[in-house]
């Protein structure tokens, strides 16, 4: 199983078990365990452990477009790629963020 | 992230969406721009380009350019191509080794060419591939992805760098991914050696809005392009606004599908952010503050900040009309005294900002931040008791007359509140007794006329009477800086002869 890994502002991480791909936005305070559809996360371009399986537990989808907060550690992740398996963080799902989106200045 | 995954991503996600150009034929789709910057990116590596250098007018050249770059793994320099040719000369030099994109003028300007600068045209550019490299290299967040000459001039010319991490930190917290309507086009008018200009481009493309080009600016080709393309989103500098506002009232032309305009770049007089207020009541007005080397904004008034300003009987909230907003939540900014201490609402100081988009650095220079992240901005200011900020200004140009330092932006907004005044520079002259003393130059509303005795009366009666110019010209314009800056510096040094003796 994968370790705790520090998810820098900027990175790219890929689920092992569906097509969820996700962007570090906000880092966390602290190492992680970054987690969707129940298995740890890799990094973009990285491949997936052989034998997997989605956790039913963790398989309510993630939508493209939402930002996932974890408020405690600091951690926001926006999800680039939509996917069957919902993110979490050393076994607890993430929060999705209700973000009013700022108004264009460019 | 690097650019090459914000454009990855986003074209994944729109694949056929139209990314940059007019309706119809010859638009380029995110799967296509995607593939030209891949492209054109294969060809600077086969030729081993270690920067892309751009000085040419604005085309869709300019978002495949700053991609091409960061797909190999070079920074994007975009130059102005107006400057005069020594001015240009010494940036060229200084950018190489480069391969530079260039407008047919260039060559002839330097029949000699320039020292390790291997120029091409623009359609030679993006007609060009390569093979693909043996091996992809590693996105590092951390290399440069633009460099910016800043407008300086005097002495070795001076660039801003702007890592990928710096740019796409910006992006990330700002902007909403896929936010934009398939129906949402982007009016992009700003040069692209102006931050804004490369803000235009990443804004866009992860919202999913079109990108339109305006080649050169003028108000009438402004406004046309504005109407036939059906543009919702436009950002311009102030000198572009007035005008702009003007051929929109001489035209009764609506600009129906506007949603959007925002604007910054420089100080907006009240008066004209309020004519747009009135033009244009459908429009969302957005006032942003930034610099190159804070990757674009740092702090915004929204168009509900702008209507409820507008419409406020308290004189507080009106004034926020003149402000910059509230800084970006990702940001922290702070107002400073001359010790370095935090000063509180209302105090006049220098704006500090940080956050993860602050680069403030510069190509050959060691980094200016403070150890802990801050920048100083150069820029005075204050912050209102509900966190708006006001900009008044370079520090640089702060007159300090007798000891006590005067803004030139609080007394040419009192100035150009005249119902004869339409434009005013503030300054300060060399001056034996005081250090130096108040000059204005002003610019008349045509057909009005007002002494410089009402005017530095004017200034008495509604500002302390040590802030009232001693000297006052007329003129029939002002020097601005291509991206809207009115260039007091100029003024000054113009004016700078002793006071004729009474």
């Amino acid at each position: 199983m994968g370790g705790k890994v520090e998810l820098k502002p900027g990175t790219r991480w890929a689920s092992q078990v569906c097509d969820t791909e996700v962007v570090v936005v906000r880092a966390a305070g602290q190492a992680v365990s970054l987690e969707c559809g129940g298995q740890p996360m890799v990094a973009v371009g990285e491949p997936p452990a052989p034998g997997l399986e989605l956790d039913p537990a963790f398989s309510g989808g993630s939508l493209i477009g939402k930002r996932f907060t974890e408020p405690d550690l600091g951690l926001e992740l926006l999800v680039t790629k939509a996917g069957a398996g919902n993110l979490a963080v050393d076994g607890a799902a993430l929060a999705l963020k209700d973000a009013k989106p700022l108004p264009s200045s460019d | 992230m690097h650019l090459t995954s914000l454009l990855e991503i986003a074209a994944e996600a729109l694949g056929d969406r139209v990314a940059v150009g007019p309706q119809g034929d010859g638009a380029l789709t995110y799967e296509g721009l995607l593939q030209q910057a891949q492209a054109s990116g294969r060809s600077l590596q086969q030729r081993q380009a270690q920067r892309l250098v751009a000085v040419d007018i604005n085309s869709e050249a300019v978002p495949i350019g700053l991609f091409a770059a960061a797909s190999a793994g070079i920074p994007y320099v975009p130059v102005n191509y107006r400057l005069a040719d020594a001015q240009l000369r010494a940036i060229l030099e200084r950018a190489a080794p480069a391969v530079a994109v260039v407008d047919p003028s260039i060559p002839t300007r330097f029949p000699d060419g320039i020292p390790e600068l291997a120029m091409t045209s623009r359609e030679e550019f993006l007609g060009a591939d390569g093979p693909a490299p043996a091996e992809a290299g590693d996105a590092d967040l951390d290399e440069p992805a633009v460099l910016l000459f800043t407008s300086g001039t005097t002495g070795e010319p001076k660039a801003a760098v702007l890592r990928h991490r710096h740019l796409t930190s910006y992006v990330l917290e700002t902007v909403e991914f896929l936010g934009a309507d398939e129906a949402d086009a982007a009016l992009v008018s700003v040069p692209p050696y102006h931050i804004a200009g490369i803000a235009a481009v990443l804004s866009s493309v992860w919202s999913g809005r079109r990108l339109v080009y305006l080649p050169q600016f003028t108000p009438e080709a402004w406004v046309d392009l504005a109407a036939t393309e059906a543009i919702t989103h436009a950002m311009v500098v102030p000198t572009m606004l007035g005008r702009i506002l003007q051929v929109l009232e001489e035209r009764g032309e609506k600009l129906p599908a506007l949603q959007h305009l925002s604007y910054g770049g420089g100080r907006m007089p009240v008066a004209v952010v309020e004519q747009a207020l009135e033009l244009l009541p459908h429009v969302g007005l957005v006032n942003a503050y930034g610099l190159t080397e804070t990757s674009s904004t740092v702090a915004v008034l929204g168009p509900d900040d702008h209507r409820e300003a507008v419409g406020s009987a308290e004189p507080h909230v009106r004034l926020r009309l003149g402000s910059v907003g509230r800084p970006l939540p990702s940001l922290e900014v702070e107002v400073r005294g001359p010790a370095g201490e935090v000063l509180a609402p209302g105090d006049r100081g220098e704006i500090w900002v940080r956050g993860e988009q602050v680069s403030g650095e510069y190509l050959g220079r060691g980094p200016t931040l403070t150890a802990d992240g801050w920048l100083a901005t150069n820029d005075g200011g204050w912050l209102d008791s509900e966190g708006y900020l006001f900009v008044e200004g370079r520090l640089d140009d702060v007159i300090v007359r007798g000891g006590e330092n005067l803004s030139p932006g609080e007394i040419e907004d009192v100035l150009v509140a005249h119902p004869a005044v339409a434009d005013a520079a503030v300054f300060g002259l060399p001056d034996d007794e005081w250090g130096e003393s108040v000059a204005a130059v002003i610019v008349l509303v045509e057909g009005q006329q007002a002494g410089a005795d009402v005017l530095i009366e004017w200034v008495s009666q509604r500002l302390r009477s040590t802030r009232a110019p001693q000297r006052v010209e007329f003129r029939v314009e002002l020097p601005y800086s291509e991206t809207g800056k009115l260039l007091r510096r100029v003024l000054k040094a113009e004016l700078s002869s002793p006071l004729p003796q009474a």
